[in-house]
C-alpha cells in the first residue's frame, strides 16, 4: 500500500489517539467585555465600533495575523485596516478542527480555518443585519451590510457599534450563508500586512520583550553532549558575579538567576559543571554517515511497494545508482528561545512565542504540578518559528517553568545564540540510497529508494503517526513518488540517537525534495534528455505538477540562451497540499556560486493574499538556499561543532537572488504556503551546478565540496 | 556611572561597566525595540545609531557611549511622523516575523543618511551585516531604493 500520509492527516489521526485525551482542556475563549458583541470565539465588536479579531494561530512571519482577519473582514463587511488583532488564549474553541489541539504548523492555518473564519464573520454579519431590521421594524431582506454599518430603506444607517446590544441577543446562526467568490472584495487581493507598523517602529512585542514586576532573568548551563546529566557544580564563581541572585538545579542543567541577562550570562559562564556524559559523548557525524550508508544496504520498513522494483531493475537496459547525504540542521530563528514564567500556588502564567499551545499547556502544567486549565499562555509575536517552537516535549517552556519554580520568583529564561545552535531539536541527518533502471528509450522502469534517518515523532505523543514501522514524516515526498515509474520501492530505516530531532520548515520534504529532484535529473542526463522535458513526460496526468512546472519553465525562458557562464536548474515538488516549481539561474567563478535569479511558480489553490504568498515563496527560497549552501550541524565526541552565525552561516542580502513568483490561478481550496517554497532550492542549485561543472552534488551543504557563496 | 543621550533624552546608568549597550537599552531603559540575536555582532538585530553611525549594541560596552548620542528604533520617527525608511518598509510589505527589522531599518536609515542614492553595491555593503532568517532581502533592497527616491524629493 502506498503511504501517502501528510502531516495534515497525521495530525488528524493524532486527534483520535491518546494524545487528544491527554491534552484537551476546557474552553477558555477570550473573555469578552460585558457590553461587547461576541458572537463566537473569534470576533468581538465594541460599542465604540472597534472590531477585534482573535487569531488562534501564532504569527511567526507567515502573515496569519493578516490572512485570517481577511477572511472575517470579507464576510463581516468591515474595513480590514481598522481591525484589532489579538492572540487567542489556549482553549478548545481555538483548536485545530481535526487535530483537536491548538497549534501552528504544517502550513495549514488558512487551509483549516478557511471555512471557520468565514463562517464566524458571516454569522456576526447576519446577527447585525437581523438586529438592524428589528430596530427599524423592516424586513431583513431590505437591509445590507457595508463597511462596518448596516444600511436600510430610506437611507437608514446604523454602525455595528450602535447595534451591539441588539445583536448580542440574536440567536447565532449555525450555517450562515457565505459569499460567492465572485463577490470577494478582500480575499484574493494583494493586501499589505496588518502588523508592519509595529514591526518597523520597535513596538511589536516578542517573547523576549515580555516583562512582569519583580522578574528575574535566567541563563541555563546545558549539557555539552546530548543526554548528559550534572555530576557536580561549583557555583562559587557564578555567585560572585554582581547581580546573580541564585544558582538552581533544573532537570535540563543548572540555571543562573540574576537581575539582568548580562549578569545571568556572566554567571553562567563562571559556573564549573562536571557532567556524566553518557553515550551521547560518542556521537560523531562522520561515523554516523558511514553507519547510515551501511544501514541503507539492508532492507528497511516498506514505505512504498509498486510493482516489482527488484525484478524490473534486473531486467532494465541500464541502471543508475546514487547516494545522497544531508546533515543535521538548526532552525536558528532570529529570536533566540525564551520564556517568561510567573508561577503561583494555583496558577502559572507563561509569556512566550510558541507554535504548540495545547501541548505546552499540558507539559507546563505537569512541570508546575498544576492542572492544564491553571496554566495560561500569552502567545507573543514569534521571532521566527520554522518548527523550533513546536516541540512535543515543550523543552524551552518546561525548563522555564522549572527555573521559576526553583527560583520562587517570576523568571524569564533566555537562550543565547550558542545555546540555540547547540541545543538540538535539529532537522534529522538523512541518507538516501537510490537505484533506477531505465529502458532502452531512457524511461525509468524501476525505482528503489532507501532512506535512513531518525524519526521525529518516535517517543512523542505523535508516535501514532508511525505505521508499520514507517514514520510518514520521514518519507513524505518520496513514498508518494509522482513520476510515472511502474515499479517502485521505498524503504525506511529509523535509527535511534540521543540527538533530539524536530520538524524543520517543510519537514521530510527538506530531504526528499532534494533527493528525488536531483536523482530524476540524473536519470534525465543518463537518458540524454532535457531536464524539463524528461520531467514533463513522466508527470503526464499530474495536472497540478505540470501546471507549475510549465509555468516556471515558461517564465524562466527554459531553453533560451543565457549569458556565458550561466546555467539553469529546475525542480518541481508538491508539499502541504501545494505544488511548486522553481528554475534558478546560476553561475560559478572559481568555486564561488552566484544565484542570479529564481523563478517560482506555485499552485496553492485559491490565493487568499497573493502578497503573502509571494513573500512566503521568497522566504522559503532563502531558507532552502541557506541550507543548501552552508547549513550543517556536525558533532565530534558528541560536541556540536557550530555555535553562532560565523560557523552556522545563513544567506545574507549580498547573496540574494532576484526572485519572481507566479501564482497559478485556482478555485481549489486554499493549501499551504509557509513551507512548500523551501524544499526545491538544493536540487535547483545542484542541477544547475551539474550543467556548469559536470559534478553532481550528492551531499549538502555545498561548502563541503569547496564551493562558497559569491 | 555612564551619562549619555538616548533619543533626545539625557540618561545616567549605573552598574556593570562592561554591560553591553543592548542590554542597558532593553533592561534599564525599557527600550525593547532593539533586539538580541547573536551577541557577537554577526546578525545586526541590535543595530542602533551612535552619533549617527550604525553600531552593533550587543558588543558595545555601555562605557563606550559616555557622552554620546544614541538613537534607537523608538527614536527614529520624528514628531509622530515615520522615517521614510519605515514608510517604505510598510509599503513594500517588508517584515515577516519582524524580529530583525528594527536592526534592518536602523542600518538602512544610516545608509541613506550617508548616501542619498545608494547603488546596489552600497546596499550590499551596508546591509549584509543584518541577517533576516525569513528572507525579506529582496523587499529590503526595494524599500531602500523607494525611501531614497522619496528622501531625494524632500518628502
Amino acid at each position: 500500500m502506498v503511504s501517502r500520509v501528510s502531516r495534515r492527516e497525521f495530525l488528524a489521526t493524532a486527534a483520535v489517539g491518546s494524545f487528544l485525551l491527554g491534552f484537551r482542556v476546557g474552553d477558555a475563549a477570550a473573555a469578552p467585555a460585558g457590553t461587547d458583541f461576541a458572537p463566537n470565539a473569534f470576533i468581538r465588536i465594541g460599542r465604540n465600533n472597534i472590531v477585534t479579531i482573535i487569531v488562534n494561530k501564532s504569527e511567526m512571519g507567515q502573515g496569519i495575523n493578516t490572512a485570517l482577519p481577511m477572511l472575517i473582514a470579507e464576510e463581516l463587511e468591515i474595513d480590514l485596516r481598522r481591525v484589532k488583532v489579538q492572540a487567542a488564549p489556549v482553549g478548545a474553541a481555538y483548536a485545530h478542527p481535526q487535530a483537536g489541539i491548538q497549534f501552528t504548523g504544517g502550513s495549514q492555518s488558512v487551509a483549516t480555518e478557511w471555512d471557520r473564519f468565514r463562517k464566524a464573520g458571516a454569522a456576526a454579519r447576519e446577527m447585525l443585519l437581523v438586529a438592524a431590521a428589528q430596530a427599524w421594524g423592516v424586513d431583513r431582506a431590505s437591509v445590507r451590510a457595508e463597511n462596518g454599518r448596516v444600511l436600510g430603506p430610506g437611507g437608514r444607517a446604523l454602525t455595528y457599534g450602535q447595534l451591539v446590544d441588539r445583536a448580542r441577543t440574536q440567536p447565532v446562526p449555525t450555517d450562515p450563508p457565505l459569499k460567492d467568490p465572485s463577490q470577494f472584495k478582500i480575499i484574493g487581493k494583494p493586501t499589505r500586512r496588518l502588523d508592519s507598523r509595529e514591526k518597523v517602529t520597535g513596538s511589536a512585542t516578542f517573547g523576549l520583550d515580555a516583562a512582569v514586576p519583580g522578574m528575574l532573568i535566567a541563563v541555563v548551563a546545558r549539557p555539552p553532549v546530548f543526554g548528559a546529566t550534572v555530576k557536580s557544580v561549583d557555583d562559587a564563581g557564578a555567585k560572585a558575579v554582581r547581580g546573580v541572585k541564585q544558582v538552581v538545579a533544573v532537570p535540563s542543567g543548572v540555571a543562573v538567576v540574576a537581575d539582568s541577562f548580562w549578569s545571568a550570562k556572566k554567571g553562567r559562564d563562571a559556573l564549573v559543571v562536571e557532567w556524566n556524559e553518557g553515550p551521547g559523548a560518542t556521537i560523531d557525524t562522520d561515523a554516523l554517515e558511514a553507519e547510515y550508508d551501511r544501514l541503507a544496504r539492508t532492507p528497511g520498513a516498506p514505505a512504498l511497494r509498486r510493482g516489482d522494483a527488484d525484478a524490473a531493475l534486473v531486467g532494465a537496459a541500464r541502471r543508475v545508482t546514487a547516494q545522497y547525504d544531508m546533515p543535521y540542521l538548526a532552525h536558528a530563528p532570529m529570536e533566540p528561545l525564551n520564556c517568561l514564567v510567573s508561577l503561583g500556588p494555583e496558577r502559572c502564567e507563561i509569556w512566550t512565542g510558541t507554535q504548540f499551545q495545547t501541548v505546552d499547556q499540558a507539559n507546563a502544567a505537569r512541570a508546575a504540578g498544576l492542572k492544564p486549565e491553571q496554566v495560561a499562555i500569552h502567545t507573543m509575536f514569534l521571532g521566527g518559528g520554522f518548527g523550533r517552537r513546536a516541540v512535543p516535549g515543550s523543552d524551552f517552556i518546561v525548563e522555564a517553568v522549572h527555573v521559576a519554580k526553583a527560583a520562587g520568583a517570576p523568571v524569564k529564561t533566555i537562550w543565547t545564540r550558542e545555546d540555540d545552535i547547540r541545543g538540538g531539536y535539529y532537522r534529522p541527518m538523512w541518507h538516501s540510497s537510490l537505484s533506477a533502471g531505465l529502458d532502452a528509450a531512457g524511461k525509468p522502469v524501476a525505482w528503489k529508494h532507501t532512506i535512513v534517518g531518525q524519526s521525529i515523532v518516535e517517543n512523542t505523543p505523535f508516535a501514532g503517526e508511525i505505521k508499520n514501522g514507517v514514520d510518514g514524516t520521514s518519507v513524505e515526498g518520496a513514498a508518494n513518488l509522482v513520476y510515472e515509474v511502474p515499479n517502485a520501492a521505498v524503504d525506511l530505516h529509523s535509527p535511534r540517537s540521543p540527538v533530539p530531532v524536530l520538524w524543520w520548515r517543510s519537514v521530510g520534504h527538506t530531504h526528499t525534495g532534494f533527493v528525488v529532484e536531483s536523482f530524476i535529473d540524473e536519470l534525465a542526463h543518463a537518458a540524454g534528455q532535457d531536464s524539463y522535458a524528461y520531467r514533463r513526460e513522466l508527470l503526464a496526468g499530474q495536472a497540478r505538477h505540470l501546471g507549475v512546472l510549465e509555468l516556471a519553465a515558461q517564465k524562466a525562458g527554459w531553453g533560451t540562451p543565457l549569458p556565458a557562464g550561466r546555467a539553469r536548474g529546475i525542480a518541481v515538488h508538491a508539499s502541504f497540499g501545494s505544488f511548486c516549481a522553481q528554475v534558478g539561474e546560476v553561475s560559478i567563478q572559481d568555486r564561488a556560486i552566484t544565484v542570479h535569479r529564481v523563478v517560482c511558480a506555485v499552485d496553492c489553490g485559491r490565493a487568499i493574499n497573493p502578497e503573502t504568498i509571494r513573500a512566503q515563496m521568497e522566504g522559503g527560497i532563502v531558507f532552502g538556499l541557506s541550507a543548501a549552501l552552508y547549513g550543517q550541524v556536525t558533532m565530534k565526541r558528541g560536541r556540536v561543532q557550530q555555535s553562532n552565525f560565523h560557523d552556522y552561516p545563513v544567506l545574507r542580502l549580498n547573496s540574494m537572488p532576484v526572485v519572481e513568483v507566479h501564482i497559478v490561478p485556482s478555485t481549489e481550496p486554499p493549501s499551504g504556503i509557509g513551507e512548500p517554497g523551501t524544499p526545491l532550492m538544493a536540487a535547483v542549485l545542484g542541477n544547475a551546478l551539474f550543467t556548469l561543472t559536470g559534478q553532481r552534488v550528492r551531499s549538502l551543504p555545498l561548502v563541503r565540496h569547496g564551493f562558497e557563496s559569491a | 556611572m555612564t551619562a549619555f543621550n538616548v533619543n533626545g533624552r539625557a540618561v545616567n546608568v549605573t552598574g556593570d561597566p562592561d554591560k553591553p549597550l543592548l542590554w542597558v537599552l532593553r533592561e534599564d531603559l525599557n527600550l525593547t525595540g532593539t533586539k538580541f540575536g547573536c551577541g557577537m555582532a554577526l546578525c545586526g538585530a541590535c543595530t542602533v545609531h551612535v552619533d549617527g553611525s550604525p553600531v552593533r549594541s550587543c558588543v558595545t560596552p555601555i562605557t563606550a557611549v559616555e557622552g554620546r548620542r544614541v538613537t534607537t528604533i523608538e527614536g527614529l520617527a520624528r514628531g509622530g511622523r515615520l522615517h521614510p525608511v519605515q514608510e517604505a518598509w510598510i509599503e513594500q510589505d517588508v517584515p515577516q516575523c519582524g524580529y530583525c527589522q528594527s536592526g534592518q531599518v536602523m542600518s538602512a536609515a544610516a545608509l541613506l543618511a550617508a548616501r542619498k542614492s545608494p547603488t546596489d553595491a552600497d546596499i550590499d555593503a551596508a546591509m549584509s551585516g543584518n541577517i533576516c532568517r525569513c528572507g525579506t532581502y529582496q523587499r529590503i533592497r526595494a524599500a531602500i531604493k523607494q525611501a531614497a527616491v522619496r528622501m531625494g524629493k524632500g518628502a
